[in-house]
C-alpha cells in the first residue's frame, strides 16, 4: 500500500497538470473569438471577386484563358498543400487532416509534391512517405512523393503579406513545375465543437464546374451567381482585368484556408485540454480519497498500539 | 436613383452606402467620374484617390490597385489596399516617405528599386491625398458604422 507521501505528491502533481490545461483551455478560448473573426473579414472581397471572375469567363470564353485557369488535359502529377498546426495538444486535430490528405492522394492515385504549411504536418507526412518507401506492396504513385516546401510558425493572425511566400510556391509550382493540380488540405471551422477536415480542388480554377461551388464554399457558404451575361466594357481589357481577379481570389482562398485551420485548431485544443481538465479534476478527487483512507488506517494502528502498549503497561503494574 | 457603393479590400469592407449621387475613380486609364445608369464596366485601379459624392459630403478614400465593377446603380470597388481619407496620418506617411527617398538617393537596384519606387509612389499620394482632404471645406468623417444605420 502506498504511503500518505506518495499520494500526496500525486496529487500535487495531478493538481499541476489541471492549472496547466486549464490555462491553455483559457488561452485557445480567447484565440477562437479572435480567429474567427478575422475569417469573415475576408470574405467580401472573396465574395466579389468570384463574381467579377465568373463575368469575364462567361463573356470570354475564346479568350486566351488565363494561365491559372489553363486545364491541362491528362493529370501527370498534382500538388497537395496541407495545413495543419504546429503544436500538438488539440486532440485529433492534426492526425485528422493530415489521415484525410493522404487518404485522398492514396485514391486519387498520382504521383504528389507536398507543400505543408505547420510542423505536425510536416513531420507526419514526412513519416508517412518513409512508410510508403519500405512497403514493398505500395504502387509506384505512392513511391514518388515529396516535400517540396514547408511553412512553420506562421503568425496567429496571418494576413496577405504572411502567406505571399506560399502563395508563390503554389503558383511556381503550377505554372513551372509540370504540376496539372493542385489541391489544399485543411480544417474547415463549423462550430467550436465540430471541425470537418476537407481537400478541396485549387488550381486551375474552374469558374464554371460544379466542382467549383466547392471552391467558393471556402469564401461563401452559398454561391450565388447574379447577373451573368450582361455586356461590360473592359478597360484596359478582359485579359488585364483577369491577371488582376484570378491570382488574388486563388490567394485569398490560400488564406482563408488557413484561418479556417487556425480557428479549427484553438477550438480542437480548447475542447481537449477541457477534457484534460475535467479528467485531471476525477483523478485528484480520487486520489484525494484514498489519501483520507490511508492516513485514517494510520490514524487507527497507531491509536490501536497506544492502547496495546497502556495495557502492557497497567499488566506490569499490576 | 442614387448609386450604391461598396468598398472592399483584401483584409476587410471599408464603406457601404446606397446614396452616392457620383463615384470618382481612379482607373488605371485615368480618372472617371461615375454617374447612376453608368453602362456596366470592369476596370483595373491605379493608385489615386477614390471619391465618392453623396450630397454635399464627400468620401475619400486613398487605394492601392484593384478592381472597379461598376453597373448602373452599384458600384464595387476592389481595392488591393485601401484605407480611409481621414485616417490618413500626415507624421507617419512623411516619415516613410522620407526614408523612401531616402533610400531611393542610394539607387538601389533590381526588385529592391522598383519596391522603392512603389513605396514612394504610395507615400506620395497619401501625402498628396491628405492634404487635399484637409483642404475640403465640408469635412464630415464617416465610417462604415453610420453608412449602416
Amino acid at each position: 500500500m502506498a504511503t500518505t507521501r506518495e499520494i500526496k505528491r500525486r496529487i500535487n502533481s495531478v493538481k499541476n497538470i489541471n492549472q496547466v490545461t486549464r490555462a491553455l483551455e483559457a488561452v485557445s478560448a480567447s484565440a477562437v473569438r479572435k480567429s474567427q473573426a478575422a475569417v469573415l473579414a475576408s470574405r467580401p472581397y472573396a465574395q466579389h471577386a468570384y463574381d467579377v471572375l465568373v463575368n469575364v469567363a462567361a463573356q470570354h470564353t475564346g479568350l486566351a484563358p488565363h494561365p491559372l485557369l489553363q486545364v491541362s488535359p491528362t493529370v501527370q502529377q498534382i500538388g497537395v498543400v496541407l495545413i495543419t498546426g504546429d503544436r500538438g495538444l488539440a486532440g485529433a486535430y492534426n492526425s485528422n487532416i493530415v489521415r484525410r490528405a493522404t487518404r485522398f492522394v492514396e485514391h486519387y492515385g498520382y504521383p504528389t509534391r507536398w507543400i505543408t504549411i505547420g510542423r505536425k504536418g510536416r513531420d507526419l507526412i514526412r513519416r508517412w512517405i518513409a512508410v510508403q518507401q519500405d512497403k514493398d506492396t505500395a504502387p509506384a504513385f505512392l513511391k514518388q512523393q515529396e516535400i517540396v516546401a514547408e511553412f512553420s510558425y506562421l503568425p496567429a493572425d496571418p494576413d496577405l503579406g504572411d502567406i505571399a511566400e506560399i502563395a508563390h510556391i503554389v503558383f511556381d509550382e503550377f505554372l513551372r513545375v509540370p504540376v496539372d493540380e493542385i489541391f489544399i488540405a485543411y480544417t474547415n471551422f463549423i462550430n467550436t465543437v465540430t471541425q470537418q477536415p476537407r481537400v478541396l480542388p485549387l488550381l486551375p480554377l474552374r469558374p464554371f464546374e460544379a466542382r467549383s461551388a466547392e471552391i467558393l464554399e471556402l469564401v461563401e457558404p452559398e454561391p450565388e451567381v447574379r447577373h451573368r451575361g450582361r455586356d461590360y466594357i473592359y478597360e484596359p481589357s478582359a485579359q488585364a482585368i483577369l491577371d488582376e481577379v484570378v491570382p488574388r481570389f486563388t490567394e485569398l482562398q490560400i488564406l482563408q484556408a488557413i484561418r479556417e485551420s487556425l480557428s479549427s485548431e484553438h477550438s480542437a485544443r480548447m475542447l481537449a485540454m477541457r477534457n484534460a481538465s475535467e479528467s485531471a479534476e476525477s483523478l485528484s478527487e480520487d486520489l484525494q480519497l484514498e489519501f483520507n483512507k490511508v492516513r485514517q488506517l494510520g490514524i487507527t494502528s497507531e491509536i490501536l498500539d497506544i492502547i496495546g502498549g497502556v495495557e502492557a503497561l497497567k499488566q506490569s503494574d499490576g | 436613383m442614387p448609386i450604391e457603393v461598396e468598398v472592399v479590400s483584401r483584409v476587410r469592407q471599408l464603406y457601404h452606402t446606397d446614396r452616392a449621387d457620383m463615384v470618382i475613380i481612379p482607373g488605371s486609364e485615368g480618372e472617371m467620374g461615375v454617374l447612376p445608369n453608368h453602362t456596366p464596366l470592369l476596370t483595373t485601379l491605379a493608385f489615386g484617390e477614390l471619391r465618392i459624392v453623396e450630397g454635399e459630403d464627400i468620401v475619400s478614400f486613398v487605394v492601392y490597385g484593384g478592381v472597379v465593377e461598376i453597373r448602373p446603380h452599384k458600384v464595387i470597388v476592389l481595392a488591393d489596399e485601401a484605407e480611409s481619407g481621414y485616417d490618413l496620418n500626415l507624421q507617419e506617411i512623411e516619415a516613410a516617405r522620407d526614408r523612401a527617398r531616402e533610400l531611393m538617393a542610394h539607387a538601389p537596384a533590381g526588385e529592391q528599386r522598383a519596391q522603392i519606387a512603389q513605396e514612394l509612389r504610395r507615400t506620395e499620394l497619401a501625402a498628396k491625398v491628405h492634404r487635399r482632404v484637409q483642404s475640403r471645406p465640408q469635412q464630415r468623417i464617416r465610417t462604415l458604422e453610420d453608412a449602416d444605420e
